[in-house]
């Protein structure tokens, strides 16, 4: 029984994860951008919303609601205004730049919130359970699970059904065609990152209520969602949450058989998908 | 009649390589071109510069009686210039109705519902409408090349570039392909078409240009133009 209990929570666990990667997926297969900071851009929507809850006395739901259009601006501006002039055949300028974003985020943060870790206080709903039989499963673990699910279902409805998916999808092909289409992949990227954000809102809500949080929480945030998008397949959406979901079991797994293990676990995880499948669970046809 | 696109001295060269040497000629509205020429004439460079992928170093490119010299590729796209590619170059990964929307929404800055009719129209008419549904990148190469027309004319382009569409369809496809590029010029499209396969090209041409080391040589009707000495020493290779 234990160890249904502990898959179960692995499971839940898992959807965090997935929520962490989504973004980071996302961005990845429209533009190959590699997104250094975006653990740090996590842990700043949860600062984010943590200010709109203590000063406006908001209920997290609600701050997180109103926190995802300024993290959309954000991450609208921060791809139109800095991004794109990195973007090119060259990978080394991105990942530079996102890496001293990340390193400013970082130092910001601790400039202004300090080095203490902080929580977003949730009221009841931190301790709430389901019991199911001989197990019980926190409500908010649930939620964020059932969160993860509805991401991937609404980016994989948007990529699919919509016209600004079918450009998504034509620039992430062959930006150079699609612009002769008259697609402009400059502000195509813009919505790509400022959606991207709007998941790391989501992301950062539940990480802020769940565990405690400080400005140098968010590269091993990015270090999860970097294994759940490599073990998905590059750029795979239901590969992405597949991913988190295995590093999520991985690590409760771990935990169980022994408490220090629990990050060892996931990391291990990780590589035996590599040594296994090098091009991920789901890889996409070709890139 | 008001030409539709005019070049004027229209020079363009990478260093030392002149690829368009003081090419000037006018398209009147409703004309099919032909462009021959050899291989690294500059065939596909014209092109380039008509829709704005390269910019001249001088001259003066108008179209529509306007000076598009300078006009992004978008918005030449927008103002009514079509083009498809010699390689073609679908979203592979797309169905072949997707890659159309993509085209007519974006090329004509509509919203979808406004263009799905057009779309399954142009679908009909380049005979895609069967692999409609199908992902483009498991196309045959003549559905390919349809698939490259219907994306320039989802754009609904007043002005159609083709690049060598004909090239590596056999004798069956070809003509399939002509027939479809003759009905989309009798509606009023105007056609420039760069192509080796000079029997399918004249079969739907009224004039022909020769290009040769980025210059003019020759351009008139197709018959004076395949006889003309000139052409027939640079082009054909034959000695007379």
């Amino acid at each position: 029984m234990i160890w249904i209990d502990t898959i179960l929570q692995g499971i839940l666990l898992g959807g965090l994860y997935a929520l962490f990667a989504l973004g980071l997926s996302l961005v990845f297969g429209i533009m190959r951008l590699v997104n250094l900071a975006h653990g740090d851009l996590i842990v700043f929507a949860a600062y984010l919303i943590l200010v709109l809850v203590t000063l406006l006395g908001l209920g997290p739901f609600l701050a997180a609601a109103i926190a995802a259009p300024i993290m959309f601006a954000l991450g609208f501006a921060l791809q139109r205004l800095v991004l794109n002039r990195v973007l090119g055949t060259d990978i080394l300028p991105p990942l530079l730049v996102t890496f001293g974003l990340s390193v400013l985020l970082q130092n910001a943060l601790q400039e202004g919130f300090s080095a203490d870790s902080r929580r977003i206080p949730a009221g009841w709903l931190e301790t709430a359970s389901v019991p199911l039989g001989p197990i019980s499963l926190g409500v908010m673990p649930l939620m964020t699970f059932a969160s993860a699910i509805l991401v991937t279902l609404a980016l994989q409805w948007l990529f699919y059904r919509t016209s600004l998916g079918r450009a998504f999808r034509a620039t992430s092909d062959d930006p150079v065609t699609a612009s002769l289409m008259g697609v402009k992949p400059a502000s195509v990227f813009a919505k790509a990152t400022g959606i991207a954000m709007i998941v790391v809102t989501i992301a950062a809500l539940y990480l802020g209520t769940r565990a405690n949080f400080d400005p140098t929480t968010g590269p091993a945030r990015l270090i999860y969602a970097f294994e759940a998008v490599i073990i998905g397949g590059l750029g795979s959406l239901w590969g992405t949450l597949a991913g988190g979901i295995i590093i999520g079991v991985a690590q409760t797994v771990g935990a169980q058989i022994n408490p220090e293990w629990q990050i060892l676990a996931g990391h291990i995880a990780f590589l035996v998908v590599l040594l296994i499948r090098p091009r991920g669970l789901f890889p996409r046809a070709f890139d | 009649m008001t030409p539709i696109l005019s070049l004027q001295n229209v020079t363009k060269s990478f260093g030392a390589l002149t690829v368009a040497d003081g090419v000037s000629f006018d398209v009147p509205k409703g004309q099919a071109l032909g462009i021959i020429g050899p291989n690294g004439a500059g065939k596909s460079t014209l092109f380039n510069l008509i829709t704005g992928n390269l910019s001249p170093n001088a001259g003066r490119i108008e179209y529509d009686g306007r000076d598009v010299t300078k006009a992004p590729p978008m918005q030449r796209c927008l103002s009514g210039i079509g083009r498809s590619f010699q390689i073609p170059q679908p979203f592979d990964r797309m169905t072949v109705f997707e890659n159309l929307l993509v085209s007519a929404t974006h090329g004509r800055g509509l919203p979808e519902r406004a263009v799905t009719d057009d779309c399954a129209e142009v679908l009909e008419r380049t005979e895609l409408i069967e692999v409609a549904n199908r992902p483009a990148g498991g196309l045959t190469l003549l559905q390919r090349k349809r698939l490259e027309m219907a994306r320039a004319m989802a754009t609904r382009p007043k002005l159609l570039l083709l690049d060598e569409i004909a090239g590596g369809l056999t004798e069956a496809e070809c003509v399939a392909l002509v027939e479809t590029i003759k009905a989309i010029h009798a509606e009023g499209v105007t056609i420039i078409w760069i192509e080796h396969v000079l029997h399918a090209l004249n079969s739907v041409v009224e004039r022909l240009l020769v290009l040769d080391f980025g210059k003019v040589i020759g351009i008139g009707a197709p018959d004076a133009i395949m006889a003309s000495k000139e052409v027939r020493e640079i082009y054909l290779g034959i000695e007379v």
